[in-house]
């Protein structure tokens, strides 16, 4: 099996594909990127979290024009997942407004965005409908 | 006239739209020079310089000095997003206020003409690829497309999206018809980038940026500056007759950044920080949304403007699709928004935009604007949000 690396450092492949997020262990504010300091609280202690893998629709666009090189059309959206917030696209499903819905259930899936010259392949994550 | 008031002595907009014989120190000098002469002033009576500009080369406010007086008095060169225009009033306003000068300039100018899309680094071609994890997310390769959207048109109309989702769907049509009521304002405005009326169809019709905004429902880049000379009420007493009767009064001046919010770096959230912001607003100066007679908000794009109607409180909380539907933000409605056309055809030249706005306000306090003056107007306030973010907001009042 050929070696993988995941799109950004919060999303985890193993066991099973998931989001991390820095939880601030004095306010529990979460991020996604690396931190100096928690931006709600200034405390600078943080600890890794599991986030939700299944969520909710709560804003999305069907982007139509993008900047060179980007596929379009696609659905980017927030994603309530449990209490915290989650970028990401809505994939495996037809990127018009008839299919997709605020308050819309959805659960992350994985994606390959191809191997690199050395045999490495990267895995994107999306949200799709539950 | 108290002592500490600060008043706008003189202001002054190019007209937005395609300069390609003029660059930006020729815009900002055209503005500066033409706010002097409104303010009945030169440059030797300058104590400050603000200057905004964003996508130049930096140095603007000293390259301006060059071309219209170098006195040596100190520059601030600022940069705030879309409200870097508004930075630059609000950094010669408290210039005058802490008693250091007696009178400022601010000006900001943009060329942005074929601009064509903001936001979004695009992704990079795959020759010769290696996946290394780099900066803060640790990506391997760009997040825009994949992981949500950097486009600016894509980011504003999830802001519209997310207010419908929180009290209520809002349709395509009904976010369509912000733009008919901004376009259809614009033919007013000799100064406009886009003068052209579209029915709800045409705007409907057009070509599809990010759903649910198209094309017209989208700010214009184009080319522009605008510039503002503020003083005190101290300085304003010593002035002609006629300096004083045309001296527009800064009721509020107010610079917020987004506090801390869930999501809010998910989804920049430009609703807490407008809120804050009109809050200080309507507390410094007095005044209530109520007595607005005109208000001139950031319509980046249509889904933007719904969600300002609700965070400048010209509505109930919730409100703003009613507040649309019953003609209320129309120049002949209660709360005339964007009579000037908006950024939408009016144009957004980033910089310039956030004194431009308080030019079409201090335009009809004057009562000198013409076909579009709004009758006996006598308060209006300006906002801008530049994405990141910070908001500025100036209420203004007629002289007494």
């Amino acid at each position: 099996m050929s070696q993988q690396i995941a799109h950004v450092s919060y999303l985890k492949l193993d066991p099973k594909p998931h989001l991390v997020a820095n939880e601030c262990t004095s306010c529990g504010a979460r991020f996604f990127d690396r931190r100096n300091a928690c931006a709600s609280c200034f405390a600078s202690d943080f600890r890794t979290v599991d986030v939700p893998t299944e969520g909710e629709v709560t804003s999305f666009t069907i982007v139509a024009l993008a900047a060179p090189g980007v596929p379009v059309p696609f659905v980017a959206a927030t994603v309530k997942c449990g209490g915290t917030s989650v970028r990401g696209n809505i994939i495996n499903v037809e990127p018009t407004p008839d299919k997709v819905k605020l308050g819309m259930k959805v659960q992350l899936t994985t994606f390959s965005m191809g191997a690199d010259d050395d045999g490495l392949e990267a895995v994107g994550f999306g949200f799709e409908p539950a | 006239m108290a002592t500490d008031d600060i008043w706008i002595l003189g202001i002054a907009m190019t007209k937005f739209g395609k300069h390609a014989d003029k660059d930006i120190v020729d815009l900002g000098a055209d503005a500066a020079m033409a706010a002097l002469r409104d303010a009945g002033v030169s440059m030797r009576d300058m104590g400050v310089l603000a200057a905004g500009n964003l996508m130049g080369s930096g140095g603007f406010g000293q390259q301006l000095q060059k071309q219209i007086g170098q006195t040596g008095i100190p520059v601030y060169n600022v940069s705030n997003a879309c409200a870097t225009g508004a930075t630059a009033l609000r950094t010669a306003i408290m210039a005058v206020k802490s008693g250091e000068v007696k009178m400022g300039l601010a000006v900001g100018a943009e060329k942005l003409a074929g601009a064509g899309l903001l936001g979004g680094g695009g992704q990079a071609k795959s020759a010769g690829k290696k996946w290394e994890p780099k900066g803060r997310f640790g990506a391997v390769a760009p997040t825009d497309g994949r992981i949500g959207t950097d486009t600016m048109p894509g980011t504003f109309a999830q802001v519209g999206m997310e207010y419908g989702h929180k009290y209520g769907e809002v349709s395509f049509e009904t976010f369509a018809r912000i733009s008919e009521k901004n376009h259809a304002h614009s033919v007013l405005n000799p100064l406009a980038a886009y003068q052209k009326r579209f029915t709800l169809e045409e705007i409907m019709g057009d070509m599809m940026i990010a759903y649910p905004n198209t094309r017209p429902m989208c700010s214009a880049n184009c080319d522009g500056a605008a510039a503002a000379v503020v003083t005190s009420g101290e300085v304003l007493r010593t002035l002609s007759p006629d300096q004083q009767r045309r001296a527009i009064k800064v009721s509020a001046s107010v610079l917020t950044t987004d506090p801390y919010q869930e999501a809010c770096q998910i989804l920049p959230d430009v609703n807490t920080l407008t809120r804050n912001a009109a809050k200080i607003a309507y507390e410094q100066a007095g005044v209530s949304p109520s007595d607005l007679d005109l208000v001139e908000l950031h319509d980046c794009f249509a889904t933007a403007e719904l969600v300002h109607y609700d965070n400048l409180m010209l509505c109930p909380e919730g409100g703003a699709v009613d507040f649309l539907m019953s003609g209320a933000p129309w120049r002949d409605g209660s709360t005339p928004v964007n009579v000037s056309g908006g950024l939408q055809s009016k144009g957004h030249p980033i910089s310039a935009t956030g004194i431009a706005n308080i030019w079409e306000i201090c335009h009809h306090l004057r009562g000198e604007a013409g076909d579009r003056q709004i009758a006996n107007a006598k308060v209006g306030l300006a906002h801008v949000i530049g994405l990141g973010s910070a908001c500025g907001i100036h209420i203004l009042e007629k002289a007494a």
